[in-house]
């Protein structure tokens, strides 16, 4: 069964906020306004809207990886 | 395969002086050119040796990715010892060259590669120069087809960081990068790069003279041999002494003439390090206790502590969020809390912040000075409430203690 | 009052080409000054950035399809000699090619637009963000088309759509440019100062361009195509 998670790329990310406003069940902003992941793996019904999240990170800091378990 | 007995090991034979080819042959014995790759680097896994720069990552391990990377690998001796308090990896490259550069042949040897750099920190010249003398003494290098040259990078605190240490060798600025890919996958000129400290090197060098079972007569099973530590502040003879690994620190810092004045507390591992109250056995010797830094009873913690995180937050990278902004929040505080006591809560912010800090940026950087400033409010507990309830103490208008690099130094 | 019959005169499709252009650049109008917006993270609890930056995205595509029923039209239309390959080729056709042609280079700028951010997740930020500063340049060349290459610049109703659009992308630039100015002076500088030039050059030019007279002939309309100069009211031809 391969499950997906997030992963940020902290070099890339300026802050934008989006993908904490798409999936606050896995992402909060921290006193910075950057974003603090739960990098574990996503059960089925958050990944569309990890997907989501990760398609509208204007830098392309946030993406989805695939891991088989 | 046998060696000799006990210590010293690295640090065998040590002088003033850089020892030429021929002392360090009778020294230690000849290197011998045959070894297999493959035997070479059982013997390095069965040896147990780690990473001597401070994560302590399996050399074996590591060796093997870069050699299963193929293409034309590089090795690469990270001499660039960017904490400021730190001696050891340049007294190896200014005093042992050449045990160094045949821990480096041995590596290359094992990842098949020609080609061996050694990177100092630009201002270390004299490091540079021993090791360059060191690679003329030996022209059959050139003739093996080898190539070895010392490259000098510009100083920074993060300028030891692998990936960052990649980056500056191939002409960028020395940021770290996300990994993956790591540097064993894409290195130097996106070639599969081997880069280990000096003193990984230099066990390396034994380890293919003497053999596993000699390297681990001294230390413990999950840390076996011998390791240095730079023991510095307030000890009657700070320099490089070097112990059994997971034995502990007491004797080491005896073996440097004791504390020089009362003692409030040691610092170990650099400033990403861990505070630890001087009396407690603290953690032995092994993987992050490469340096001891012992803080007189004289010094004010609390300004020693905000002096060094203001500066920690300068050598941020600059590249990631939590960092940056994090370290400087946190420097902030620190600051306040030292000059004008906790006004605003700039304690309580501190503690969170270091949690929030943690784990957030591209390199360990935040963690250790997160590490270093978490540790401080613990054993500093009583000096930090003292500062929080009336601002400055008398200890805060003396003279820092900790060490930092001078700006004319580095403009220099 | 001259009869147009549709053998010899414009059809629906010119018509439609016409309306297309000019709602094709009123959105893209619109979509530079969200753009801006996006940029400059403009957020509030009821317009979260997702969705600032969604309404971007979507009126960018909504401007790209009147765009292409604009060339789709005006390639049907029989009126005009305007073949596909005018599209995508400046400068390539018989009708005012200048004019047409900077039509034809603003499609182009926005085919690179387009493609690189479908494929934003293959090609990288960095490589996405050089070609997506090419949408700035888009926006001048594709008002200079319609001006040029429109038959309706004269109307007043046209101009004045066209001075808002003008007016809102400078204010979308100087936002920007007050942005950026601690940043990136210079490029601010010039920004701001390009913006206004264009602005000012376009005013100056239009009285002897195309408010001027005979401004169809000057353009480069085939000759066949122009309406004849009525000498006592009644239609020639």
């Amino acid at each position: 069964m391969t499950r997906t998670r997030l992963l940020l790329d902290p070099t890339a990310c300026t802050a934008h906020g989006l993908c904490a406003e798409l999936l606050p069940e896995r992402i909060v902003l921290d006193d910075w306004g950057y974003p603090i992941i739960d990098g574990g793996p996503l059960p089925g019904e958050l990944e569309a809207a990890a997907r989501r999240a990760a398609k509208s990170c204007p830098t392309l800091a946030l993406r989805l990886a695939r891991e088989r378990r | 395969m046998s060696g000799p007995a006990g210590l010293p090991r690295l640090l065998l034979g040590i002088g003033r002086r850089a020892l030429t080819l021929e002392e360090n042959a009778a020294l230690h014995g000849e290197l011998h050119g045959r070894d297999r790759p493959e035997r070479l680097a059982a013997e390095v896994g069965r040896s147990g040796l780690g990473g001597c720069g401070g994560a302590g990552f399996p050399t074996e391990a590591k060796l093997r990715s870069v050699a299963r990377a193929g293409g034309r690998p590089v090795v690469v001796v990270n001499g660039c010892e960017s904490e400021p308090a730190s001696r050891k990896d340049r007294l190896l490259l200014e005093r042992l060259p050449h045990l160094v550069l045949d821990g480096a042949l041995t590596a290359a040897r094992i990842v098949g590669s020609r080609t061996i750099i050694v990177a100092v920190e630009e201002q270390a010249s004299r490091a540079a120069d021993a090791v360059a003398l060191a690679v003329a003494e030996r022209p059959e290098l050139a003739r093996r087809g080898f190539v070895a040259r010392v490259v000098g990078v510009a100083g920074g605190y993060l300028s030891g960081q692998d990936t960052a240490l990649v980056a500056a060798l191939g002409g960028a600025p020395a940021r770290p990068s996300l990994t993956p890919p790591y540097p064993s996958e894409r290195g130097v000129g996106r070639r599969p790069t081997f880069v280990s400290n000096v003193e990984t090197h230099a066990h390396l060098a034994l380890i293919a003279r003497h053999g596993s079972g000699w390297f681990r007569e001294l230390g413990s099973a999950e840390g076996p041999g011998s390791r240095l530590v730079t023991v510095a502040g307030a000890v009657a003879q700070p320099g490089v002494v070097e112990g059994e690994n997971g034995s502990p620190l007491a004797p080491l810092l005896a073996a440097t003439g004791g504390a020089g004045e009362p003692l409030r507390a040691l610092l170990v591992g650099g400033y990403g390090g861990t505070w630890v109250q001087p009396e407690y056995p603290g953690p032995a010797i092994g993987r992050g206790v490469g340096i001891v830094q012992a803080l007189p009873m004289s010094a004010c913690p609390v300004a020693e502590v905000a002096r060094v995180t203001a500066w920690l937050a300068g050598e941020s990278a600059g590249q990631c969020g939590p960092c940056v902004h994090g370290l400087g929040s946190i420097a902030d505080a620190l600051a306040e809390l030292t000059a004008a006591g906790d006004v605003s809560g700039a304690y309580r912010r501190v503690q969170r912040w270091c949690e929030m800090i943690t784990g957030r940026g591209a390199c360990a950087h935040p963690d250790g000075a997160a590490r270093f400033v978490s540790s401080a409010l613990c054993v500093f507990a009583e000096e930090f409430d003292d500062h929080a309830r009336h601002g400055r103490c008398e200890a805060c208008l003396r003279r820092p203690v900790l060490p930092l690099p001078s700006k004319e130094l580095l403009a220099a | 009052m001259i009869l147009a019959s549709t053998v010899v005169g414009p059809s629906t499709d010119w018509y439609l080409t016409r309306a297309t252009g000019i709602v094709a650049l009123v959105l893209l109008s619109g979509n530079v000054a969200l753009g801006v917006l996006d940029v400059s993270r403009v957020s509030s609890p009821r317009w979260p950035r997702f969705v600032v930056d969604g309404l971007h995205r979507t009126v960018a595509l909504l401007s790209v399809a009147f765009l292409l029923a604009h060339i789709l039209t005006s390639v049907l239309d029989s009126f005009a000699p305007i073949g596909p390959l005018d599209a995508v080729i400046p400068f390539h056709s018989r009708y005012r090619p200048l004019w047409l042609g900077l039509g034809a280079v603003a499609f182009d700028l926005t085919i690179a637009v387009v493609i690189t951010s479908v494929a934003r997740e293959r090609l990288g930020y960095r490589t996405w963000r050089a070609v997506h500063w090419l949408a700035y340049a888009s926006w001048p060349v594709a008002l200079l088309h319609g001006l040029g290459s429109g038959s309706d610049t004269r109307e007043h109703w046209l101009l004045a759509i066209n001075a808002v659009c003008v007016l809102v992308v400078l204010g979308a630039v100087a936002a920007r440019a007050l942005q950026c100015w601690s940043v990136a002076p210079r490029a601010a500088a010039i920004g701001v100062a390009g913006a206004v030039a264009f602005a000012g050059g376009v005013l100056i030019w239009l009285p002897d361009g195309p408010l001027g007279h005979d401004w169809a002939k000057r353009a480069g309309t085939p000759t066949t195509l122009l309406a004849p100069r009525p000498a006592t009211g009644v239609a020639r031809r």
